[in-house]
């Protein structure tokens, strides 16, 4: 393979922004029909130097090359022009019209008079997705697919140009197994054909599965590459973080304290049904289950963003009603929520005033905010998670993924709630925070807290959880132990195929 | 080199720039024409700078808060017209006048606060709609008349607008004053917090236990309430007013407020802004009028202002001054 003329090389990359550099000099290469994973923890680079190949940021130093030849890349258009075509992690894609024109947006086939020859346009679309092996056609509303079918959009749209290279960003994050299996098979005819992957994952499972070599990037440097046939997840984490991890399950069982919340026979419409199930303090419950099964909206109602329709929730024994997320908060129930960006944080602000923000109005001194109680919780919540700011002062839209989610975090804790609901505690966020994370998850049921935790990661649930909730379309299917539960069984209820709830 | 070099002026810019072009212009204008900085003059352009200045106040809270106030040129046109209407009425005289009109001001704002806070409704159009709909009431109140104090030297209406106070005109005391209280309130207390919060990410304030539904209201109330206030100070300084009296200067105030930096999208800017803001303005237009400019360029002025605030806040979240995407 080494003896081939790379498709892609990247030749000393160096990209600055103010106070940071985020490219250090970054050179690998991607040969023609390998895949090629690209890995680091979040803010290692990733996202930037694939920026710098799309064309959307100039590197101030350092050479591209396509097929050996240097090319420079001042837009997205120059880069597709040149075979480089990227699957985003986020859609691009206009909802409103039909697969077909989002694929050949831009460069529709034309008749006489401008006018769109709708014929040519369709066939070529219909033989692309044929080799796709999907259920839609190329009339399809795009707005009316799945999110994974999007992404197949997507995919399609790279198959269109003679591509010398294509980049996959998460591809996977939010499909089933059954359609990532078709994803593979699209990126294993890319290969026989002689295309180069670049793969961006932080899934180890699927790096093993598909890819040829590794590549690492750890702050903003490139740490080498590896065989992938040669090493194991353990060489790779150490070479993102400088040290290895442990994910399986490891924690004793702890001494429960008394039920913290029960919840009865909850219901919102169509979104859950007949939800029963209560957490003790000092106790991690997981619930697991596929995207829309209910889980978050089983959260959002108990932090009374939605009202439920039927039901009874006790917090320690008492039946409450809980009808807005101040009440929650006065009633001790904490929400982290599913997304970071959207729902946790307001990016422009400071960590502190982001951090503070759900108690601001009880901070003060007279009239006034006080700075320095808000400083002083900030400092608190800061050694605590271990928090990693350059200063209270910062804006937290700076800050990488995982510092991002313990701002929340400690945001929340800081309200010192009975029930601490933790919903997707570590999506789009590295490996190293990710077990961080998890630590402190153990550690707050230790320390007493009635913890709910909601994830879509089978280990992460059987790594924090003592208890875990199996949803299935809004239904509670079954509860299992941390003794009794396996993988198997897991998938099972989540999958509808245990009938009986719990 | 050069690339790099525009970067860092134009971070330098992004931060500093509206004290940079501020302090670039006052000097190239007095070297011009030193009547520019003769402190008459100074003091005549922040005293008509008031009612701006005031109104620009409250529209800063609505504008950090997510949204936009397109009403205050009409809604300052119906104040005027309504507390002149008043005064003359004589069941109510000055000292009933004032807080009638600000309870019937205050209740245009809670109109515009109950739509675009609680209901949902986008500022753009309600505020739009606003602006035609106080314009229609303003007209039915007057019956078409202008409005005026028969008898001006009988009444102390008229110490809000032309008195003065240990030298200092009362507008600019009331700009001043207000402006420091406006200012403490956004900047010091947990409801200004809550303003920014709910600008900056609406979503992630709900879920931090934030009444977004009640912020977006008050301010509108802020608003409206620093409308009252000019639309006094307008009646009282020409002891008349004509119903169009603030006819476009919804968009003058917008000016100041984008020039001083708060961001349309919401999340950013500050009282002390606003005010440069506000004074930028004023002299510019000052100093097109002493550049012996009709007095009609401003209105084209003002547009090119307000275009080139808006591009260099928007270019300064893109990072370059022009992006094919966001």
């Amino acid at each position: 393979m080494t003896d081939q003329k790379p498709a892609l090389r990247l030749e000393g990359i160096v990209k600055t922004f103010p106070g940071v550099r985020a490219l250090d000099g970054v050179s690998f290469a991607v040969q023609p029909g390998e895949v090629h994973a690209l890995m680091g923890e979040n803010g290692a680079g990733k996202s930037t130097l694939m920026k710098v190949l799309g064309g959307i940021y100039q590197p101030e130093e350092g050479r591209i090359f396509i097929d050996e030849r240097e090319t420079v890349m001042r837009g997205p258009l120059e880069a597709k022009a040149n075979g480089v075509m990227f699957i985003h992690q986020e859609l691009s894609l206009a909802e409103e019209i039909s697969v077909a024109e989002n694929i050949y947006l831009g460069e529709l086939p034309r008749k006489s008079f401008g006018r769109v020859d709708w014929a040519t346009l369709y066939a070529r679309t219909d033989a692309i997705l044929q080799k796709l092996k999907v259920s839609f056609n190329a009339r399809t509303r795009v707005g009316d697919l799945s999110i994974a079918n999007q992404q197949m959009v997507e995919i399609a749209r790279a198959l269109t140009v003679d591509a010398k290279a294509v980049i996959f960003d998460e591809p996977t994050a939010s499909l089933t197994d059954a359609e990532k299996s078709v994803l593979f098979d699209v990126i294993a005819d890319l290969r026989a054909q002689g295309v180069g992957i670049i793969y961006i994952s932080h899934r180890m499972e699927e790096i093993f599965k598909i890819t040829d070599r590794i590549s690492v990037l750890r702050d903003g440097a490139y740490r080498g590459t590896l065989e992938t046939a040669k090493t194991d997840e353990d060489e790779i984490t150490r070479m993102m973080i400088g040290r290895s991890l442990d994910l399986t399950r490891t924690h004793a069982p702890v001494d429960l304290g008394p039920v913290a919340l029960r919840v009865e026979g909850l219901s919102c419409g169509d979104l859950f049904q007949d939800a029963s199930f209560e957490v003790r303090e000092g106790e991690v419950l997981g619930f697991y289950g596929l995207v829309g099964a209910g889980r978050t909206e089983i959260a959002e109602t108990l932090f009374g963003l939605r009202k439920p329709t039927a039901g009874r929730i006790f917090l320690k024994g008492e039946e409450v009603t809980i009808t807005s997320p101040i009440d929650a908060i006065q009633k001790g129930i904490s929400l982290v929520p599913e997304s970071r960006k959207e729902q946790g944080l307001v990016l422009g602000m400071n960590c502190r005033d982001n951090m503070t923000l759900p108690q601001v109005g009880d901070l003060t001194a007279g009239p006034f905010v006080s700075d320095g109680a808000e400083i002083s919780i900030y400092d608190q919540y800061r050694d605590r998670l271990q928090i990693k700011s350059p200063s209270w002062r910062t804006t937290v839209g700076n800050l990488s993924g995982g510092n991002q989610q313990k701002i929340v975090i400690g945001k929340w804790l800081s309200m010192r709630p009975e029930v601490l609901i933790v919903d997707e505690p570590t999506r789009g966020i590295d490996v190293g925070s990710k077990s961080e994370i998890h630590n402190l998850l153990r550690e707050l049921a230790k320390q007493g807290y009635a913890v709910i935790v909601i994830s879509s990661e089978m280990p992460e649930v059987l790594h924090v959880s003592d208890r875990i909730v199996a949803m299935y379309h809004g239904r509670v299917m079954r509860e299992f132990t941390a003794e009794e539960v396996t993988e198997d069984s897991l998938i099972q209820a989540i999958s509808g195929i245990e009938g009986s709830a719990a | 080199m050069a690339d790099t070099a525009m970067k860092s002026i134009g971070g330098i810019l992004a931060r500093q720039g509206i004290l940079v072009a501020f302090i670039l212009f006052m000097v190239g204008f007095a070297l011009w024409n030193p009547r520019f900085i003769d402190p008459d003059n100074i003091f005549g352009v922040i005293r008509s700078s008031a009612i701006l200045g005031v109104m620009a106040l409250g529209v800063t809270f609505v504008v950090i808060g997510g949204n936009l106030d397109l009403s205050v040129g009409s809604m300052l046109s119906f104040s005027a017209i309504v507390v002149l209407d008043l005064h003359e009425n004589p069941a109510f005289g000055p000292a009933l006048a004032i807080p009638a009109m600000f309870a019937l001001t205050l209740c245009l704002g809670a109109i515009n606060g109950f739509l675009i806070g609680y209901l949902r409704l986008n500022s753009l159009i309600v505020t739009l709609g606003m602006l035609s709909a106080i314009h229609g009431l303003t007209l039915t109140w007057s019956g078409g008349q202008n409005m005026d104090i028969a008898n001006q030297s009988e009444t102390w209406f008229g110490v809000f607008g032309r008195g003065s106070a240990l030298g200092i005109p009362i507008p600019v005391l009331i700009f001043i004053g207000l402006a420091a209280l406006l200012g403490i309130l956004l900047a010091k207390t947990p409801f200004g917090r809550k303003v920014y919060a709910v600008g900056g990410n609406g979503t992630a304030a709900t879920f931090s236990g934030i009444p977004r539904a009640r912020v977006v209201f008050i301010t509108y109330l802020i608003s409206a309430f620093c409308v009252a206030t000019a639309g006094l100070i307008q009646a009282s300084r020409t002891m008349g007013a004509q119903n169009t009296v603030g006819q476009g200067l919804e968009l003058e105030v917008l000016a100041a407020v984008i020039l001083g930096g708060a961001s349309l999208l919401g999340g950013s800017g500050t009282i002390f802004k606003t005010v440069i803001g506000v004074l930028i303005l004023g002299f510019i237009q000052n100093g097109l009028l002493l550049a012996g400019l009709e007095f009609y360029v401003q209105f084209v002025v003002t547009w090119i202002i307000i275009i080139l605030a808006v591009w260099l806040d928007i270019a300064t979240k893109r990072g370059k001054l022009w992006s094919p995407i966001a």
